[in-house]
């Protein structure tokens, strides 16, 4: 029996999918509003997407994030995957315990401990607050999140690969190199997508951890936000919001290539 | 087997930057919420002089105490945003699954060709941020906001209703942040479920409605549990929706800890408070772990 999508359904649907997008929408819509006033439409313009790009502050801000958000996603996918591997292959080692719980305890920690405890922890060994120390506190929990996406491709990972390289010659790097990383890839690049995202969007950690000379655009845009909802502010969300549309899409085009190349792979190999 | 030096690199790497960023860091915390408030660089007494040697160790430990923690039962500010927190964060929670449900159970009986799109429809809003996605709303809420512009258009109301910075819009908010972490795990279990399953329901005599509540909905409670706990626990410490769109009546206790370490710089108290907020989310998390296992 095959059912049609009912009435009901579509219109759940529609209307989930409306909640979801409507504040967005609405918010681009009118970035592009000729009046300060946000919630009164006065024609089209494009102005203050110009007054962003001659806000010193927000270019300031914007650049500082991005260098924060690269190498911190970086530092953590390497670590993110060490970690990975250790908590796939490594059945038994002293600590292995204390070892998953602090991969898996980031992830639940609320934001503000972790940004206070940091935050405490760099003016206890007296290191000044800046770009190292939100990248230090960015690349620690992002790294959590690059494992546990790792680890999921990982476990599923046919072992029996890795050691007919190594019968055949190959070091354990190479085999980690050639065969291994190649197969992993997918899952080690949606984890640096994942960690660079994270790093972009965080406001609370990087206010513990931020000094006063490295103002993160979250940070810039959190402190406009309390005086109101102003035309730069919802400029600056729609550029970041098509950012990661545009991102998410493609990146989801090209997983979706590369299965049906896989299955075509497959199909011809077992001819 | 013996430890070489390639395995020794790879686990002693993770496992010294999270000791050294995540542990140690924690006991700091720990340790100031026991210090007392001083007016001083940093504002807490005492602080660890490991030159002193054992004495400074012994003297360490005798100026530690539970005070912050006694202050924290005495002002009712700190009670009442605790429960306040839980109260939110549960009563957002049965929001999210009330909407989320449905929503889970259309994707699952759509075209199979269509999953994949609605899928990724449902979670493109979770890669954007979280602040702007919680700022959009201000702008509906407001009282010469969008909504109440529809709302007097219409005739519905007189004079604008007054919804941001209230209560209901801190609900509105974590609903509207959290919902694909309720819809995505409801849906992984509604879309395992096996249809013939209805089909048996209704040949043996199970009306449409009837057959959902003895079937479908048994079926998908796993799914249910791991989306009210994967809003729960993070809406629990939240702070970013209560600061956006709550007054400052709408007590969440991660908000009282950014307030009392940023404006009141009692770091002793902001210790211990963040101290008590885990204490309280330990219960929820075994439980979600619990119920994982339980269902791998």
């Amino acid at each position: 029996m095959k059912r049609n999508m009912s009435f009901f359904n579509m219109t759940t649907l529609t209307l989930g999918l409306a909640f979801l997008y409507l504040p967005m929408l609405l918010l681009m819509i009118y970035s592009f509003n000729e009046s300060r006033l946000v919630t009164v439409w006065a024609g089209f313009s494009t102005k203050w997407y110009g007054e962003l790009f001659r806000n010193q502050q927000f270019l300031d801000a914007a650049w500082v994030t991005l260098r924060v958000a690269v190498v911190s996603s970086t530092i953590a996918t390497v670590l993110g995957t060490m970690a990975a591997w250790v908590l796939v292959r490594e059945r038994r080692f002293l600590g292995r315990t204390l070892f998953s719980g602090m991969i898996y305890a980031p992830l639940v920690m609320p934001e503000v401990i972790t940004g206070l405890s940091l935050l405490l922890l760099f003016i206890a060994i007296g290191l000044d607050r800046g770009i190292l120390t939100i990248i230090l506190a960015h690349t620690t929990f992002a790294m959590c999140y690059v494992s546990v996406v790792v680890s999921s491709r990982l476990v599923t990972f046919d072992r029996s690969l890795e050691e007919a390289a190594l019968d055949l010659g190959c070091s354990p790097m190479q085999a980690f190199g050639f065969v291994t990383l190649p197969i992993i890839a997918p899952a080690v690049v949606s984890g640096w997508l994942l960690a660079f995202t994270l790093s972009l969007d965080d406001l609370v950690i990087a206010s513990f951890t931020s000094g006063p000379s490295s103002t993160t655009l979250p940070i810039k845009i959190f402190s406009s936000m309390r005086l109101g909802v102003s035309p730069e502010i919802n400029a600056l969300s729609t550029i970041l919001i098509s950012i990661v549309a545009v991102g998410v899409v493609v990146a989801a085009l090209v997983s979706k290539r590369q299965i049906a190349r896989r299955e075509t792979e497959e199909r011809e190999g077992q001819k | 087997m013996r430890m070489n030096p390639r395995r020794l690199f790879l686990i002693a790497v993770p496992y010294g930057w999270l000791l050294a960023l995540f542990m140690v860091p924690f006991l700091i915390v720990l340790k100031i919420s026991l210090s007392d408030t001083a007016i001083a660089i940093p504002p807490y007494m005492p602080t660890l002089d490991l030159s002193a040697g054992w004495a400074g160790i012994r003297e360490f430990f005798s100026g530690l105490d539970f005070e912050n923690f006694t202050w924290l039962t005495e002002d009712d500010l700190y009670w009442k945003s605790y429960v306040s927190s839980l109260w939110i964060a549960a009563v957002s929670t049965f929001f999210t699954l009330l909407i989320g449900y449905p929503v889970a159970y259309a994707m699952s009986r759509a075209k199979p060709e269509w999953r994949p799109t609605l899928m990724m429809l449902i979670i493109l809003p979770f890669w954007s941020s979280a602040l702007i996605r919680v700022y959009a709303w201000i702008g509906i809420l407001s009282s010469e906001g969008y909504l109440n512009q529809i709302l007097l258009w219409l005739g519905v109301v007189d004079e604008p209703l007054s919804i941001l910075n209230t209560p209901l819009a801190v609900y509105i908010g974590i609903v509207y942040t959290y919902l694909p972490f309720m819809i995505l795990p409801i849906y992984a279990a509604l879309e395992k479920m096996d249809e013939s399953l209805l089909e048996a329901a209704e040949d043996l005599g199970c009306t449409r409605i009837a057959a959902f509540w003895r079937v479908t909905f048994p079926l998908s409670r796993p799914g249910i549990v791991a989306g009210c706990f994967l809003v729960f626990i993070p809406s629990l410490g939240e702070f970013v929706i209560p600061s956006i769109l709550g007054g400052s009546h709408t007590l969440m206790i991660g908000k009282v800890l950014w307030e009392e370490f940023f404006s009141n710089r009692d770091w002793p108290v902001a210790s211990a408070v963040a101290v008590v907020l885990l204490l309280i989310l330990v219960i929820p998390i075994v439980l979600f772990q619990r119920n994982e296992e339980k269902n791998a």
